[in-house]
């Protein structure tokens, strides 16, 4: 497959930066994601968990299903600092 | 990372728990020094401790003269890191920008920077205006004083753990990760480690759980003061650079920064929860998120409109005196303890790691055995002289 297929969108990382980071012996979800940085922007991991928990699974040769995902973190969408600030107090 | 590692290797002349940024530069310094048949232990992978959950500052604008020195050698380290290791630590020296709100705060902000400046670091007292000047968002009406030193800055902190890690590797170190210690006994000079996989006989052992440290040091019949601490984190959507400095407020512990990815990454401190058992708590509160929007946005009204998208917590391991605790630990010979860093261990670790290798290899200890020993704590014991007091949290 092409070099340029891109898993996460919103941190650009590609099915061969997953690839190098399991030859490198990072397996997990946990470990993927701070290797390569999938799941660190806006969509959080909503948009590409599935994809790059796929390309783990094949390059390391693990069954999908021993794949936990990574902790999701809040909040749930992102959200305007001003909001959880709620109204000014002065 | 660690799945190739999984030999037995049933003697050890030392066994490092915990691998986290301390246990790997003490293995890799070790290594280096030409130690062999060191093994690395951690419960979970790289990374998943204080380590993997850090804000990346490192500063050397301290209030005792050891550590704006240990600083000063410590940046040194990490400007030269990602060219001897081979890995980008997007280290970005934009400086720290410390604010005060209160004469008190900004009078010992004063006296720390007249003792940074005896050290040959350039901080300087500025007000909140010249403060603007840095930080054109800032608002200037809550503070009354502030101090900048322009070579202080932020790193990633991932990167050193993985860059550590490789070259420790290299060097015949093994590292084994998802391997929890369980049990520790003595046999006669020896330590008997028993993992889920097996169990390991070391010489030496040191302890560098962070915040697990009393619970391993319990395991061996040691006991540690320190207690683990929840402090929480978050990061926002990326934005064009736009914020050089750290910035800190010394009364409520907020700090932000910029990271080299357009984040803005900060926390806040809230007040300590009870927690009688010491337990490690991670997980993620409200009360921080909004304690920490309010706080943004009433230095910096303007980023009212960024989003955040993710928060998180980590353990800040913190001693009765708020400083280290190092050494071999009293009643138990053989066993070493790091631990106690509270909320800036991340860039200590560089220079400690070092100067803790050398004194393992023998050499004369660096003055920080002598300031964080463990036995400052036990009853008749010497307090550490000069209490560090420039901790944010
Ligand atoms: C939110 C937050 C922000 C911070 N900001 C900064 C900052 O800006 N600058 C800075 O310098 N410092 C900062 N710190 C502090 C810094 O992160 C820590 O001081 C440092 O990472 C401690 O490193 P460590 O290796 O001692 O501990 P850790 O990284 O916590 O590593 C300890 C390891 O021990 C392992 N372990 C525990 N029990 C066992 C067991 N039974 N068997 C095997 N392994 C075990 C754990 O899995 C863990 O990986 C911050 C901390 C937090 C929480």
């Amino acid at each position: 497959m092409s070099r340029k297929v891109i898993l996460c969108r919103c941190e650009d990382v590609t099915l061969a930066d997953v690839q190098r980071a399991v030859k490198l012996g990072y397996a997990d979800l946990e470990e993927v994601k701070r290797y390569t940085g999938f799941g660190t922007g806006p969509c959080q991991g909503k948009e590409c968990l599935r994809e790059v928990a796929c390309a783990v699974a094949q390059a390391s040769g693990r069954d999908p299903a021993t794949l936990a995902p990574f902790t999701s973190r809040p909040p749930l969408s992102p959200t305007a600092l001003g909001v959880l600030a709620g109204p000014a107090r002065k | 990372m660690t799945s190739s590692d999984r030999s037995p290797s049933p003697r050890a002349d030392v066994v490092v728990i915990g691998a986290g940024v301390m246990g790997l530069a003490i293995a890799y310094n070790l290594a280096a020094r030409g130690c062999k048949r060191i093994v690395v232990l951690d419960q979970h992978y790289l990374a998943w401790g204080a380590s993997g959950r850090n804000g990346g500052g490192v500063r050397q604008q301290w209030s005792t003269e050891m550590n704006v020195r240990l600083m000063q050698e410590s940046m040194e380290i990490c400007a030269h890191f990602a060219e001897e290791m081979g890995i980008n630590v997007w280290m970005r020296r934009g400086g720290y920008l410390f604010l005060a709100r209160t004469d008190a705060a900004a009078t010992r902000l004063a006296r720390n920077v007249a003792l940074q400046n005896r050290c040959d670091l350039p901080t300087r007292m500025i007000s909140p205006a010249e403060a603007q000047a840095l930080v054109p968002e800032l608002e200037t009406a809550p503070f009354v004083g502030a101090c900048y030193n322009a070579t202080d800055g932020i790193v990633f902190p991932w990167p050193f753990l993985w860059g550590y890690a490789r070259a420790a590797q290299k060097r015949g170190v093994i590292i084994r990760t998802g391997t929890a210690v369980t049990a520790i006994d003595r046999r006669g000079d020896d330590f008997q480690i028993a993992t889920a996989a097996g169990t390991l006989t070391a010489g030496r052992v040191i302890c560098a759980a962070g915040a697990w440290s009393p619970r391993i040091a319990r395991l061996c019949g040691g006991t540690l003061p320190d207690r683990p601490v929840r402090h929480e984190i978050l990061s926002t959507e990326p934005l064009k650079p736009f914020l050089k400095p750290m910035v800190s407020v010394i009364e409520t512990g907020l700090y932000v920064s910029q990271s080299l990815r357009g984040e803005l990454v900060g926390g806040v401190s809230l007040p300590e929860e009870p927690n009688p058992d010491g337990e490690v708590r991670l997980g993620s509160r409200l009360a921080f998120l909004t304690t920490m929007a309010r706080g943004l946005t009433e230095i910096m009204p303007r980023l009212a409109q960024v989003k955040v998208v993710r928060q998180w917590a980590g353990p800040y391991d913190v001693s009765p005196d708020g400083d280290p605790i190092v050494g071999e630990l009293p009643g138990v010979p053989g066993f070493y303890v790091v631990c106690g860093f509270g909320g800036h261990g991340f860039m200590m670790a560089p220079v400690v790691a070092r100067h803790y290798a050398a004194y393992l290899c023998g050499e004369a200890p660096h003055p920080f055995f002598e300031a964080w020993r463990a036995d400052r704590f036990a009853a008749g014991g010497t307090p550490s002289p000069h209490r560090e007091e420039m901790t944010i949290g």
